[in-house]
């Protein structure tokens, strides 16, 4: 029989000691939960609120994992997991640290210079720096090998050309790890590509643009890089190395639990909209998606377990990905056959404008991270069958 | 898993492995009960997996003999050890003795009612219980020696042991062709029989995660089987597994078979101290939306010879579409589970998945 060890999950690791720091974030977000749309919570982690990030820094839930030394707190992954979980559920605005928090952050631990970690990695603790993603071109979506902004060696550093593109927060953020082609391909494709830790604040060439998308909200950004110098200092882990370093992050980036709650600020509305007691079908509709859920937390969860014990499970987090993101994208086309409104995001009534902010997001939800066409691809790769 | 978990499970693995062989499985199909195979489980003691060992059981821990099933799911099992075991789980819950001497002497047993609609009722009669009803779709009914009935009786629950010789039986079968018998109990007479701890939701509930847990064996055994299938079967030159749009579909299963089995393993861990946990629920629904997703897919790639009775795949998949509906179907465990969780209300949804496991 074919093997399929890779897409084994070892059951979650026993927690009963997380219970009470869930009971703490609870109490946290009942007493600092800002006050504003619903709708603001929905889609792409809450939005971001600096002033939240920064009383979350200082509960000491940013970098939970992270080496005292650095301004982490040296907690478990499992720890971190129901921050994280707690947060999203209630459509917190996390989005302004979020990617700092759960791949940069880890990134320039993993990789970085001394003088790197310790300039950077105790802002973000503190909920004071944030970070977009400088990977996908106009011309390099799915294929990320194909990136062509172009880092050349020049005296002290690198003269860099080129557009990154769907740069989500560019326009709020603080630094951009930068994929550059610093050297030919190979044949592998994979050589070549190295990263930069970019200062989006005070590097003179770059210019923001933004893209709005299709719910008219400004999260992507066209960002232009004309003769940008930076210096060797800038270099992030191997020159070279950028591939290795990329596929690793990403791991880190497909199996959290944003990836099946985007759509649960609706699930809440929905429920409330149905009232105690709803019809059958809607209640058979309802403990269905319920079902999914706990399964797809489990997952997660074991994925969170796998990490935290040193394993790799590339594989595993893409399928997650795919099973949660499948879920999201059901939740308001189900939503939308209990309740007999019409979306409207100006509405004020709660569910029909999480309805139409939910839908109009929907989309991203199986493209960011790595497209479903992608993962499945990943997850073919484990069974052996490429 | 546990350590302990782990060596029941490579031990059942080797069991079904030896006795779940092609002629077996095939003479099975027929309608011919597995003799060999079921000594072999009674003497592993898997049948009485449930029964404490103080009650002559082999006295497994409940998670450990739930993940059996898993096991015994992945190789299709055709036999009631599912049965058998929720049988005795519930005769010595009661304090009703398990038929003495080795089950394989007594044959197996099975359960009644397993449909949520059934109701039987025990009356008292001198030193005896009288036992009157239909229960219908009992698994394996006319293939058991003894039927552990739960009967209401003045508002209590008496479990009893009734032969299978005193009852009459409208012979059914489920999609799998194993025996799923309409039983008509009609005034039966039997002397074993006490008050039972738990109630008709709960033997539903835990024979649910038995289910589950057979579905996401199977799942696991027909994924297996299809991505060898697809690195093995050429066209156009190439294995179909080459090819993106079997690729996709492969990875589709793949992943509702981790769910299944998450689920399924969730459950497992709940029902041995909790079987109202929303994780039964849960495993219930997911496992059976899994199961007819995979069971699809796995006949696509499969291609004209997955629909013969010369490939074994319909072993697992005929199982599929049978057990899903079983104790329970999705809409019927969903609908229990969306309701408490409208109940609870909108804002104690998160509480309840957290709740969960």
């Amino acid at each position: 029989m074919a093997s399929l060890d890779n897409l084994t999950f070892a059951p979650p690791p026993s927690f009963a000691q997380g219970e009470v720091l869930r009971a703490e974030v609870r109490a946290f977000l009942a007493q600092h939960m800002p006050e504003r749309a619903i709708t603001q919570g929905v889609g792409s982690w809450g939005g971001s609120d600096r002033e939240f990030s920064r009383k979350m820094g200082a509960r000491g839930w940013i970098g939970m994992t992270w080496p005292r030394r650095y301004g982490g707190h040296e907690r478990s992954a499992l720890e971190r997991y129901v921050v994280l979980e707690e947060m999203l559920a209630s459509g917190a605005p996390v989005s302004g640290h979020w990617v700092a928090d759960r791949q940069s952050g880890p990134l320039l631990l993993r990789v970085g210079t001394e003088e790197q970690k310790r300039a950077i990695l105790p802002r973000i603790a503190a909920g004071e720096c944030s970070f977009c993603i400088g990977m996908s071109e106009p011309d390099s979506g799915s294929d990320l090998a194909s990136v062509r902004t172009r880092a050349v060696a020049a005296d002290g550093g690198f003269r860099v050309n080129g557009t990154k593109l769907w740069t989500s927060n560019a326009h709020r953020s603080d630094y951009m790890i930068l994929l550059a082609r610093t050297g030919e391909a190979g044949e592998q494709r994979h050589g070549g590509l190295t990263q930069f830790l970019v200062d989006l604040k005070s590097t003179p060439g770059i210019s923001i643009r933004p893209v709005h998308n299709l719910a008219g909200e400004h999260h992507f950004n066209e960002v232009v890089f004309q003769d940008v110098f930076l210096s060797a200092a800038n270099v992030l882990g191997e020159v070279g190395g950028g591939w290795q370093q990329v596929t690793s992050e990403l791991a880190f980036e497909r199996s959290g639990p944003e990836r099946f709650l985007s759509a649960f600020t609706l699930l809440v509305e929905l429920t409330r909209a149905l009232g105690p007691a709803p019809s059958e079908r809607a209640c058979i509709a309802l403990g269905r998606i319920v079902a999914h859920i706990a399964t797809l937390r489990r997952l997660s969860r074991s994925v969170a377990g796998m990490l935290q014990a040193g394993a790799n499970p590339a594989q595993q987090a893409a399928l997650v990905k795919d099973l949660g993101t499948t879920l999201e994208q059901e939740i308001p086309e189900i939503a939308r056959q209990l309740i007999d409104e019409e979306p409207d995001r100006d509405s004020t009534r709660d569910f029909a404008a999480v309805l139409a902010r939910t839908m109009m997001n929907a989309p991203s939800f199986s493209i960011r991270g790595g497209t479903r066409e992608i993962l499945r691809g990943m997850i073919a790769r484990g069974l052996g069958l490429r | 898993m546990s350590e302990t978990r782990g060596l029941v499970r490579e031990a059942a693995e080797r069991l079904f492995d030896k006795h779940c062989s092609a002629e077996t499985m095939r003479r099975a199909d027929g309608g011919e009960f597995p003799q060999a195979l079921w000594r072999a489980l009674a003497e592993a003691g898997y049948t009485s997996a449930l029964v404490p060992e103080s009650a002559g059981g082999a006295g497994l821990e409940m998670a450990d003999a739930l993940s059996l099933l898993i096991s015994a799911g992945r190789h299709a099992v055709p036999a009631p050890l599912a049965e058998t075991m929720l049988a005795g789980w519930l005769l010595s819950g009661a304090g009703v003795s398990v038929p003495e001497g080795p089950l394989a002497a007594v044959g197996p047993l099975t359960v009644a009612p397993v449909r949520a609609d059934d109701v039987l009722t025990a009356k008292r009669d001198g030193a005896l219980w009288r036992i009157e009803g239909t229960a219908t779709r009992i698994p394996w009914g006319r293939q058991c020696g003894q039927i552990a009935v739960l009967a209401r009786s003045d508002g209590k629950n008496l479990v009893a042991l009734v032969s299978a010789a005193d009852v009459e039986f409208r012979n059914g079968h489920n999609i799998a062709g194993e025996p799923r018998d309409d039983v008509v109990f009609a005034g039966v007479k039997t002397r074993q029989a006490a008050v039972s701890p738990v109630d008709d939701g709960a033997l539903r509930a835990l024979g649910a995660v038995m289910r589950s847990a057979q579905i996401a064996g199977a799942l696991q055994s027909v994924l297996e089987m299809t991505v060898q299938y697809a690195q093995e079967r050429v066209q156009f030159g190439r294995p179909i597994g080459r090819f993106q749009a079997v690729q996709q579909n492969l990875a589709v299963l793949a992943g509702q078979a981790a769910a299944a089995t998450a689920a399924a393993e969730a459950a497992i861990e709940a029902a041995a101290h909790d079987l109202e946990s929303p994780a039964v629920a849960a495993a219930k629904i997911r496992a059976g939306e899994a199961a007819g997703i995979c069971a699809a897919i796995a006949h696509q790639v499969h291609g004209a010879i997955g629909f013969t009775q010369e490939h074994r795949l319909h072993y697992s998949t005929r199982r599929l579409w049978s057990w899903r509906d079983e104790f329970g179907n999705e809409a019927w465990w969903a609908r229990r589970l969306g309701g408490a969780a409208a109940a609870a209300g909108a804002d104690r949804l998160w509480h309840g998945i957290t709740a969960a496991g």
